[in-house]
């Protein structure tokens, strides 16, 4: 056993060339032993290059990548620890679930019996015992799904890549298999390197989360780093819903910044390094940071009307319009609805938020 | 206008009918006048007695398959006893055209696999090259070759000035030139089928099993190859087929003692030396082996899935 400190995958300074297109823009990052990482980013970004290259099916164009110490970037992919579930499943068509799954078992060199004996544990572990003697073509999307996870869990990789495994199932189901690799991760204890353009996906189910655009990583951390405290416009923007707005900077004194929306209206922010007086910068607060009230809460509270109520299931979006300023939307909880928290359109109101829910970002 | 196309229903559903009866019509024409139509006139002609200056008399006679079948001695009066000459063409014309077929599989699997990993936009280009030459006659490609392989022929020329080799090769007059003759008039039919079938292949396939831990050669035997089977089986029937059949490369590139198949029916049928029931009775008992042999690879072929599934 490694300590959960081990670093399992290392990628120092990667670059990917298509000709004259640069795929990926010097990437690095550790991925820690036993970690549920996730590579989150729009179509486009590089993800699915940097998965390939991790697997062994891109060259590297500059740069290394480790494998718990060990430079792997030159090896071929049958001789790299790592197994891989494929976007598109890639199951051999022409043979059984149970041969599919054996099939990594019996190249690392195990008899046909016992390959067969580990498939079949594999396939119980997942649920599919009863569909051994089937073809793939026989069985569902989400079926498919699984067959592949087991049949690159069972040779026991060091690392686990998945490239957006779950985008083709439907809501539901992918909502349950969230869970089940979530859980299928800590029983194994094999470090995921997972995929993903779904921000939601992402947040739940990561140890941790690389944001990357155009190429490059936009910022590095835990769900609920990136989420309350992201870097730049791109990740605010990107994860979650946010209310982004250009402010000027009037006053700095102790991480604290004066920001002016325009009509008037100013706010007390995050203030950020290298940020000075009056120049025009992005500043983001999630909806749910800020609520409304009748009367003005604190000296920070800015006046305006509802707009629109926008039911969401658990919650209401409110869009509100300042007085000669910009809009704001407003996240409240169903459940506030009879605590007056939620106001007709038209009504008067205040808009409130605690100290520190506004940030100015890095464009 | 509801009504109209209401009371239209049954008219239009009677135009369909017609319609798919005529156009259906070019594939009865095709099944029964150029399929069934000849076959059938085969069979006749191999029952009727045969007229000295080639063509038939109307009159049945079991006379060819006695001939094909039965040695009656010098004299033809003897009872019958097993006549070897003519199988034993068909013998050796079934081990050549396997050769070829072998040797086309050998070169055509390789090419077609490397059209079909090319880049999309340059794939029709790479089929147009290998076509190229099979736009000029079979005959003149033939001859052609024999004037390449001859002893003082180009190839030798070459060969022996870069001191390869220090006497002419004799290649022309052997069995290997016939299946090089073969190899050369069919290698299209087996490029062709097997390039269509790579060219659907998943490659992601190939990366899943290179992922788990296969060697490039586990990968071409287990996974690609069984992928593309059916292209392969196309192509080696498409290359075996007319091989087996084929009169111009062994009279050409073979010379008088590696005669086959081909040949044999060809004379029945040419000058005054012919004999038409004859001819036509050994194209039936060809055409009844080439059904046997493929009958009894596409049995195995259904065993060997079952056992496998
Ligand atoms: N083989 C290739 N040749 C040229 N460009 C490529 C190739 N593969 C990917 N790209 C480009 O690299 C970028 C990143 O692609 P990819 O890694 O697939 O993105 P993602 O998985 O994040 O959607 C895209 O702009 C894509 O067009
Ligand atoms: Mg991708």
């Amino acid at each position: 056993m490694t300590t959960s400190q081990a670093v399992a995958i290392d990628v120092r300074n990667a670059v990917k060339r298509y000709g004259d297109f640069t795929a990926l823009k010097k990437i690095s990052l550790s991925i820690k032993d036993n970690e549920f990482f996730t590579l989150l980013g729009p179509s486009g970004c590089g993800k699915t290059t940097l998965l390939r290259m991790i697997a062994g099916f891109e060259d590297v164009t500059e740069g290394e990548i480790f494998l718990y110490g060990e430079e792997i970037e030159d090896l071929p992919p049958n001789k790299r620890p790592v197994n891989t579930v494929f976007q598109n499943y890639a199951l051999f068509p022409h043979m059984t679930i149970l041969d599919n799954v054996a099939f990594g078992l019996e190249m690392r060199g195990a008899s046909k019996s016992d390959a067969r004996t580990q498939a079949g544990e594999m396939l119980e572990l997942v649920q599919l015992s009863q569909f051994s003697t089937r073809k793939p073509s026989q069985l569902s999307g989400g079926q498919q799904q699984r067959v592949a996870l087991a049949r690159a869990l069972a040779p026991q990789p060091k690392v686990l890549l998945l490239d957006e495994p779950l985008s083709a199932l439907d809501l539901k189901l992918r909502k349950a298999m969230q869970l089940e690799l979530k859980h299928l991760q800590r029983e194994t204890g094999i470090t995921f390197i997972f995929v993903t353009h779904d921000q939601e996906e992402a947040l739940t189910m990561s140890d941790r989360i690389a944001v990357m655009s155009a190429g490059e990583m936009q910022q590095l951390g835990a769900p609920t780093d990136i989420y309350e405290r992201p870097h730049n416009m791109f990740v605010a923007d990107f994860i979650g819903e946010t209310n982004l707005l250009e402010v000027s900077v009037d006053g700095i004194a102790e991480g604290r910044a004066v920001c002016h929306l325009g009509g008037g209206h100013e706010l007390t922010c995050n203030a950020l390094d290298g940020i000075n007086v009056g120049s025009k910068v992005h500043m983001s607060i999630r909806p749910e940071r800020l609520f409304m009230s009748g009367e003005p809460e604190k000296d920070g509270s800015l006046h305006g009307r509802v707009k629109e109520n926008i039911f969401v299931g658990t919650d209401i979006s409110t869009i509100v319009e300042l007085d000669d300023g910009p809009d704001f939307v407003v996240r409240t909880s169903n459940s506030d609805r009879g605590n007056k928290r939620i106001f007709e359109p038209g009504t008067e109101m205040f808009v409130n938020m605690e100290l520190g829910a506004a940030r100015l970002l890095v464009d | 206008m509801a009504a109209g196309a209401a009371s239209g229903g049954s008219a239009t559903t009677d135009t369909y009918k017609e319609a798919r009866t005529w156009l259906l019509m070019p594939a009865w024409v095709v099944l029964l006048f150029l399929s069934l139509a000849p076959v059938a006139m085969m069979l006749i002609y191999s029952f009727l007695t045969k007229e000295f200056r080639g063509g038939v008399i109307w009159e049945f006679s079991f006379a060819a398959y006695d001939q094909f079948f039965c040695d009656r001695g010098l004299f033809g009066d003897e009872g019958c006893t097993f006549e070897w000459t003519y199988m034993t063409i068909f013998w050796r014309s079934i081990w050549q055209a396997g050769a070829a077929t072998l040797l086309s599989l050998a070169i055509g699997f390789p090419t077609a696999y490397f059209i079909a990993t090319r880049p999309e936009n340059v794939r029709p280009l790479w089929v147009f090259l290998i076509t190229i030459p099979y736009w000029v006659n079979l005959l003149i490609r033939t001859v052609s070759m024999k004037f390449l392989l001859r002893d003082k022929g180009p190839l030798n020329d070459f060969l022996m000035s870069i001191g390869l080799i220090d006497s002419p090769l004799h290649i022309i007059n052997t069995n290997f030139a016939v299946q090089l003759g073969l190899f050369y008039s069919y290698l299209p039919f087996m490029v062709l089928p097997i390039y269509a079938a790579v060219e659907r292949y998943n490659f992601s396939l190939s990366e899943a099993a290179a992922d788990l831990y296969a060697s490039k050669f586990t990968t071409l035997w287990r996974i690609l190859l069984p992928a593309v089977k059916p292209g392969v089986i196309a192509g080696c029937i498409l290359v075996f087929v007319p091989s087996l059949g084929s009169f111009l490369a062994p009279d050409l590139l073979g010379g008088a003692k590696n005669f086959m198949i081909g040949s044999l029916i060809e004379e029945q049928f040419k000058g005054n030396a012919g004999n038409w029931p004859f001819g036509a009775a050994a194209s039936m008992i060809l055409l009844s082996l080439v059904l046997v042999i493929l009958l009894i690879f596409a049995r195995q072929q259904a065993k060997a899935e079952k056992a496998e599934g």
